[in-house]
């Protein structure tokens, strides 16, 4: 009893030194990160051959901080993603879920090959269609304050709109739906429910964790979009953090500057993060399991 | 009372009809991310607006990494400014494109510019910059003379063979982890800038130059071969960091004394300048048989193919290029002043100034990289074939897989006009 009761101590001590060691690969580069925003350049290149790359040591200031701000309009950008994230991630899980709402619940011709094309699209990498997409959007109408204009380039409307469909976003949420109790439905129905009564008040209240999940991948694949900002922003007011993060590649890089950038353009996907983690994770532990 | 009302509307009616007169210039630059380079291009930009009352010149900046993907996106869209700039290199493959059209500037207005700040395509005028970049061999004065090793001048610089014999004579004393640093963890344009003059220097080439439409025999030939044997050589024997070098090690290393020797540019002279005062030295590029050579032509401005109003886009880069704004944009940046009567009035290149070797070096050694749209493409290639090599390849295999894919781009693209 005592050798099973070791044994079982011993085998629990070695799972959490193995996760341990796990979180610490993941870990890691985010200290170096944090840690290099506070190292002068010269200190922080010798540092990286030590492990004083992850500790706050030598001289440590905050000077790398208030350089990037100098450097370039942190704030703006920051603001112009967040604000474009936001707009897209909340309309994207509205439209793709009530789409994978009716790729699951109603009944219409050609359903399952339109969901077969959805999702064929995954496999189609946005370089390829970025051309054929800057010409469409250039030659595109928008009634705006200005009244009726054409062409969508320097906006913000122009990195929302194309994102909005999104067909992993719509397979999250038919995968999910999928695995919902068809009976739930079928009692709102009978019960006199409207199609959308029965998406918005029966299916998107026990649909919290892929919400979750589709929002955290929505907002990470937005958060950090470059190749599109750059085609479509030529005027630095609506550009966004990553292709602000090259406004810190110069000749001679400043790469205490670009850490302390990064630190700080990190801290709202972080905070995104932490605020759907429970239900995220929620997601992912049900992933397999069948209703 | 009436009087004073109508005679203020009068005047504030000409006031602004006289601004609204003024054209606006649209100008795309790629310097975002630098307020030094900011600063006096926007003090160039209100100087021109305040001298005359036809154009305004209204800025948009870039950061340098995305400049020519946002270059390339507008001219897709038909939304390029009137004003642009352009790296020396890709001049061609703008012009080319149809990006760019000829500049309407006088030989007289660019006679004393240093070549590699020219940017000519076809016979024509397509863009100017008001500086220029350079390459030396970094070097202590100390280190030299305790190996036995002379010191080389712009005249008599160090032959090939002189070169190899210092660099094992420095690996010989063990005080060093490589004798020479060349920089190849920078693996972008560097690798052509800095090391495609090496490979002229033994008589190759990226491209015949006399017809543009080939490199087979140039970039694969005897002399290409013999500098192919000799970059392998530099890494088989230990004598530089590889490939695997990290930035890291590029940007400390010769500061730390870990190397004794670095093939580095102009804008990280003041740094070693700090660090080792009087005993640094800067040295010219070693002589491989067809003379001492290093990369020329760095960013310059030119007029938009789109440009409604060529003729206000000119005005402004002809008042852009006077010696005082060149002066101004060296002594901000530390790059070369591209005219030497604007080197005279900058901190770094005036007449025994602590740069000024760099402007003869430029002047004397400065190569262009090829001039034709198919630059672009031969970039990576030979970059890769550098690479290729360091790592191990057979040279004789990796230069000729990287001329037939010049030569096959070349024949793509119907020779490119040549």
């Amino acid at each position: 009893m005592a050798l099973t009761t070791r044994r079982s101590r011993l085998s629990t001590a070695l799972r959490y030194a193995l996760l341990v060691a796990v979180a610490l690969v993941f870990v890691f580069p985010i200290v170096f990160m944090v840690m290099s925003s506070l190292k002068p350049d010269l200190q922080l290149l010798r540092d990286t051959t030590s492990f004083n790359a992850f500790l706050p040591v030598g001289d440590i200031s905050l000077d790398n901080y208030f350089a990037a701000f100098r450097r370039a309009p942190v704030a703006l950008f920051v603001f112009n993603s967040i604000l474009v994230t936001s707009i897209t991630v909340a309309v994207s899980l509205f439209l793709c879920s009530m789409a994978a709402f009716s790729f699951v619940f109603l009944n219409w011709k050609g359903r399952d090959v339109v969901l077969a094309a959805v999702i064929a699209t995954l496999i189609v990498p946005f370089e390829t269609i970025a051309i054929p997409l800057l010409l469409v959007v250039n030659n595109l109408p928008w009634i705006g304050p200005n009244g009726l204009t054409t062409g969508w380039l320097n906006t913000y409307h122009v990195q929302i709109v194309p994102w909005i469909a999104d067909a992993l976003t719509i397979f999250l949420f038919v995968q999910y739906f999928k695995d919902l109790p068809k009976d739930l439905v079928e009692a709102a129905r009978i019960d006199g429910a409207t199609w959308f009564q029965v998406y918005a008040r029966v299916i998107v209240p026990i649909s919290g964790p892929v919400i979750a999940t589709a929002a955290i991948l929505k907002f990470l694949a937005m958060y950090n979009q470059y190749l599109w900002p750059l085609m479509v922003t030529q005027s630095e007011a609506f550009r966004p953090v990553m292709v602000g993060l090259q406004y810190f590649f110069q000749l001679n890089v400043a790469w205490g500057e670009v850490m302390a950038y990064l630190s700080l353009i990190t801290l709202p996907v972080l905070v995104f993060y932490l605020a759907l983690q429970r239900a995220f994770i929620a997601s992912i532990a049900s992933t397999g399991i069948k209703g | 009372m009436k009087l004073a009302f109508f005679g203020t509307l009068g005047l504030t009616t000409a006031l602004s009809t006289g601004v609204m007169a003024q054209t606006e210039l649209s100008m795309w630059y790629h310097g975002a991310g630098n307020p030094a380079e900011r600063e006096v291009l926007v003090g160039i930009i209100d100087d021109f607006n305040a001298s005359q009352s036809d154009w305004v010149v209204r800025l948009q900046e870039f950061p340098q990494a995305a400049y020519n993907d946002s270059v390339t996106a507008a001219a897709l869209a038909g939304n390029l400014p009137d004003i642009l700039d352009v790296d020396g290199p890709n001049m061609p493959n703008w012009a080319w494109s149809g990006y760019m059209q000829p500049l309407q500037l006088s030989e007289d207005a660019i006679a004393n510019f240093l070549p590699g700040a020219i940017g000519r395509w076809q016979g024509e005028l397509y863009s100017i910059g008001l500086w220029d970049a350079a390459v030396a061999i970094f070097a202590r004065r100390s280190v030299l003379e305790e190996n036995g090793i002379r010191v080389p001048t712009l005249d008599e610089p160090w032959t090939g063979d002189e070169f190899n014999a210092a660099l094992d004579t420095l690996k010989a004393t063990g005080d060093f982890d490589y004798p020479l640093d060349l920089g190849m963890a920078d693996q972008s344009e560097w690798y052509p800038y800095a090391f495609s003059p090496f490979l002229q220097s033994f008589g190759g080439d990226l491209i015949d130059r006399e017809t543009y439409t080939s490199a087979d025999g140039v970039l694969n030939g005897d002399a290409a071969l013999e500098f192919g044997d000799w970059w392998q050589g530099l890494f088989q024997n230990d004598l530089a960091p590889g490939t695997s070098q990290d930035m890291a090690a590029r940007e400390t290393g010769f500061l730390d004394g870990r190397y004794a020797l670095q093939w580095n540019g102009n804008w990280t002279a003041l740094p070693a300048i700090e660090k080792y005062g009087d005993d640094m030295l800067f040295l010219p590029a070693p002589d491989f048989g067809n003379g001492p050579k290093i990369g020329a032509a760095s960013w310059q401005f030119g007029v938009s193919a789109n440009s409604d109003h060529p003729d206000g886009a000119t005005a402004f880069i002809e008042f852009a290029i006077q010696d005082k704004y060149l002066a101004a944009f060296s002594n901000a940046t530390g790059l070369i002043p591209a005219t030497s009567t604007a080197a005279a009035l900058t901190e770094n290149y005036k007449p025994g100034g602590q740069l000024e070797v760099f402007y003869e070096l430029s002047a004397q050694q400065g190569e262009l990289r090829p001039v034709t749209p198919g630059y672009i493409v031969m970039s990576p290639l030979f970059r890769k074939a550098l690479a290729d090599i360091a790592n191990g390849a057979d040279p004789a295999d990796a230069l000729d897989a990287a001329t037939d894919a010049i030569d096959a781009d070349i024949a793509r693209n119907n020779n490119y006009g040549f």
